[in-house]
């Protein structure tokens, strides 16, 4: 079972896009090492050819008929948003330089 | 309070109005909430006038449901339209959604009355309801100590007074703890009998929405009330709401009782002379006892703590900054993502959040979240074994009485492993109740957890209304 290192929160931090103190990333590399470490229980199971669950109903795909139906409002959703522009979502720049 | 049954009588024979009854709910959310931190918006002038709908129609000689005039209060992951819906976060502070839950529509259908959202564990990650960006609920039985968690607002609602029904959501054990902490009757249904439309989502595959109660009747007539096929939500089982109430009174004669030694195995010895005793008590009532080991349950936990987070982590991934909730400005889009989650999630969900994002990253998935996937089918197959010789398991639910506030938050495996018999559960997707049954140290309230194959909540019901009656609550 790998070893969680300090670099290793520092990148999952930044996949998980949340920005980490110094003070924090100590704290995490500890307590999630105990939680893994925890979890090297089942490492010690053979597991071989046991198929995994991700639901426990063994979901299958629900669908509709294709028609329209009434759906939420467009202005009570924009409504909601932090910031919006003529009917959009306003976001800071998401490629190249500033203008 | 009267319970929820009792409410619904008088409500419907005109005997008190909805709202007289609201008006009492309110004036105990007054006198206490300061005090306890258990609601976090109370909608007086929406209850009123739901109340005042329902003692219209009564007057006119209207049929109502079979909640009529009954107060309840809901956690606050439930969407109710226009009534501020935090999730204990900051990140969603301010928030009003455009739709309701399935389950809001449901009560309002009956004739129930949400009169406000309670407190929670942030997005419902926590066994204490210290986890809350707005401060931890108190224990009304004992307010050094904590109501439990997730559901810890709505467990101390109904355990103060306030409502006699509250609804919460149950990932991990977060009904059925802080029934046991508040000495309340909780309710995890089978995955999928209640639809989870408009409850925000933990993690999908485990969360199910279920009542409080103070007693096992209520339990059944909410649960008859919310339960039954959703389209808006594709997990909904396909079956109508079964019936419940009609079982409360079907006893234990005949059943084969699993008592499980890992449900039990590691709690305190006042909670295991509870379960004893109540072990006792089913035999009295007719069932015959066989004792159980399940190893398999252990593992649940390691299990859970990596499924839980993962789920976690990719639900969580909403929260941007962009479409709703919190937003903290920053130079590009990746920066202003960045400052709004790190300023609006708490310790507690970065943690989880970490977690489940590296055990879901390259080059780990298969050690850790493909391995966990695996033991969830040891876990649903030791449950299928187990029930071939056992129609109900019985265990603790927690593995002591509520705690002092602060004793667990240093140590999160400490806090993670008061979750260790409600688990296999969820992680199986099968009902589960936790009933009170006796008491521990300073009169504190146990609760005996009882466990059954899936749709076989009308037999949980029986077998908690047994014990219900034989603690002294005929």
């Amino acid at each position: 079972m790998p070893i969680l290192r300090r670099e290793d929160v520092a990148h999952v931090a930044k996949l998980a896009r949340l920005t980490m103190s110094e003070s924090e990333l100590d704290m995490f590399t500890k307590q999630l090492s105990q939680v893994l470490e925890h979890a090297n229980d089942m490492n010690a199971l053979d597991l071989e050819g046991v198929i995994p669950t991700a639901h426990p109903f063994g979901l299958i795909n629900v669908v509709r008929e294709d028609q329209l139906r009434a759906c939420l409002d467009h202005d009570t959703v924009m409504a909601m948003a932090p910031d919006a522009e003529d009917g959009r979502f306003a976001v800071p720049r998401i490629l190249g330089e500033a203008p | 309070m009267r319970s929820v049954r009792q409410i619904a009588l008088e409500v419907q024979s005109g005997e008190s109005s909805a709202l007289s009854v609201v008006e009492e709910s309110l004036a105990q959310i007054r006198a206490r909430n300061d005090e306890l931190n258990v609601f976090l918006y109370v909608d007086e002038e929406g209850a009123r006038a739901a109340a005042n709908a329902i003692d219209v129609r009564i007057a006119r000689g209207e049929q109502v449901g079979t909640l009529a005039g009954v107060p309840v209060a809901l956690k606050d992951n439930l969407c109710q339209t226009d009534i501020p819906t935090t999730c204990s976060s900051r990140i969603l502070d301010g928030w009003r959604p455009p739709y309701s839950a399935t389950v809001v529509d449901r009560l309002l259908r009956a004739g129930a009355i949400p009169v406000g959202k309670t407190n929670l564990d942030e997005f419902a990650m926590g066994s204490s309801t210290e986890n809350s960006a707005f401060g931890p609920t108190r224990n009304p039985l004992d307010t050094s100590r904590v109501p439990g968690g997730s559901s810890g607002g709505s467990a101390a609602a109904v355990a103060a007074d306030m409502t006699p029904l509250a609804l919460g959501s149950d990932t991990g054990g977060s009904i059925r703890q802080p029934a046991a902490l508040c000495g309340l009757v909780g309710v995890k249904p089978s995955y999928g009998l209640v639809s989870r439309y408009g409850l925000i989502a933990f993690a999908s595959s485990l969360d199910q929405i279920g009542p409080l109660t103070k007693t096992v009747t209520d339990a059944a007539m909410a649960l008859e009330a919310i339960a039954g096929h959703d389209p808006l939500d594709s997990t909904s089982l396909p079956e109508p709401a079964p019936s419940l109430v009609a079982h409360v009174g079907d006893g234990v004669a005949g059943k084969r009782i699993g008592v499980v030694r890992e449900l039990i195995d590691g709690a305190d010895a006042e909670v295991v002379a509870s379960v004893e005793r109540a072990v006792e008590a089913l035999k009295e009532a007719g069932a015959t006892v066989v004792e159980l080991s399940v190893p398999e349950f252990r593992l649940g936990l390691s299990a859970y703590y990596l499924i839980a987070p993962a789920e976690a982590s990719s639900n969580l991934a909403r929260f941007d900054g962009v479409r709703y909730g919190l937003r903290v400005d920053g130079d590009d889009v990746t920066a202003m993502m960045e400052a709004t989650r790190t300023a609006g999630f708490g310790e507690e969900v970065k943690r989880r959040i970490m977690l489940g994002t590296y055990a879901l990253s390259a080059g780990y998935y298969d050690a850790y979240y493909g391995q966990a996937l695996k033991v969830r089918t040891l876990t649903i197959n030791a449950f299928r074994r187990a029930y071939e010789g056992a129609d109900l398991l019985v265990g603790a639910t927690t593995p002591s009485v509520a705690f002092e506030f602060g004793s667990k938050t240093a140590d999160p495996m400490a806090m993670y492993l008061s979750d260790v018999f409600t688990i296999p559960s969820n992680l199986s997707g099968e009902p589960a109740i936790s009933v009170p049954f006796g008491t521990g140290e300073a009169g504190l309230p146990i609760g005996v957890q009882l466990l059954g194959p899936g749709r076989s909540e009308g037999q949980l019901f029986a077998g908690a209304r047994v014990l219900e009656i034989a603690d002294g609550r005929p």
